[in-house]
């Protein structure tokens, strides 16, 4: 980590190591859509994959995890109405029922 | 910049809310995919037409440019920009590069008799991913824009919260796409 204008920001090596680690989780997003002994819980799996994926964008790439928590505030609050809107129109249309 | 009430640069504030609200937009374009999911009448259906393997090779792309749009920030931010003119074509350039996977990939849609208005699928397919699309091309017009002021040595440490909040677009444009590679292609 190296201080810049009074925020802390990781090294390059850092983000490599974390766009390492985004390849590497979709590689085994890839391999468990492929292997068909996984199919009974491939809907969890690949729903925890995406969120670790999204969360190490978010918090690294992003800086949310550096920076100011309102800013955590704002993204999240739009994230919640858009997950709020998916499944509220998913359970209207029947389609959380499975 | 000026002090602000928050502490937080208005511009950075800003791109944080329109953040926001593109998840909603976002938000209803995939409610509105997961609703139509399955209930096609007609085909061609998209288990016979996705490409698993091509879109990952795409997706990584994707991902890749945001690293290098980051260590292009790491490079303003310490003045060094020789690296920040590099990383920033390259964010760019692999923007493109999944750009052309998703011309590719519409092309082929239609010349194997699948549309925009061919069935529900398609429908919420080619809008859903084009409205994806269409963002990565403006983000890589405006990485484009930022290449060319650093190339006319008008960008310089003094400027980096100009390339954060470009960066913070373009995460955005990455983040979303990580939902979608998973809720479209790969839970199809």
């Amino acid at each position: 980590m190296t201080q810049e204008a009074g925020h802390t920001h990781p090294s390059s090596r850092f983000y490599v190591v974390i766009a390492l680690t985004l390849a590497v989780l979709t590689a085994m997003e890839v391999m468990v859509f492929y292997v068909e002994a996984l199919a009974p819980v491939l809907v969890p799996v690949l729903l925890v994959l995406m969120s670790v994926k999204f969360a190490l964008v978010a918090m690294f790439f992003m800086h949310l995890r550096f920076d100011n928590k309102l800013l955590t505030g704002v993204f999240v609050w739009g994230l919640f109405i858009a997950i709020g809107i998916i499944l509220i129109l998913m359970a209207i249309f029947g389609k959380l029922a499975g | 910049m000026g002090p602000t009430s928050t502490g937080i640069g208005n511009r950075k504030l800003g791109m944080w809310t329109f953040i926001g609200s593109e998840c909603m937009l976002f938000g209803t374009l995939i409610a509105t995919f997961l609703i139509y999911r399955g209930r096609n009448v007609v085909g061609p259906y998209p288990r016979e037409l996705l490409n698993i393997p091509f879109i990952t090779v795409t997706t990584f792309v994707l991902l890749m440019s945001s690293l290098m749009m980051v260590l292009a920030l790491a490079a303003v931010q310490r003045d060094d920009m020789r690296g920040a003119k590099i990383w920033l074509f390259m964010t760019g350039f692999l923007g493109l590069i999944f750009l052309g996977g998703q011309v590719f990939e519409f092309n082929h849609f239609v010349h194997e008799g699948l549309p925009l208005s061919r069935n529900l699928f398609s429908s919420t397919f080619f809008v859903l991913t084009g409205t994806h699309g269409a963002h990565v091309a403006g983000g890589a017009l405006w990485m484009g824009t930022m290449f060319t002021h650093a190339a006319q040595g008008k960008l310089d440490s003094n400027h980096s919260e100009t390339v954060e909040i470009a960066g913070l677009y373009w995460h955005f444009v990455d983040v979303v796409w990580i939902v979608l590679f998973t809720l479209i292609y790969l839970l199809e």
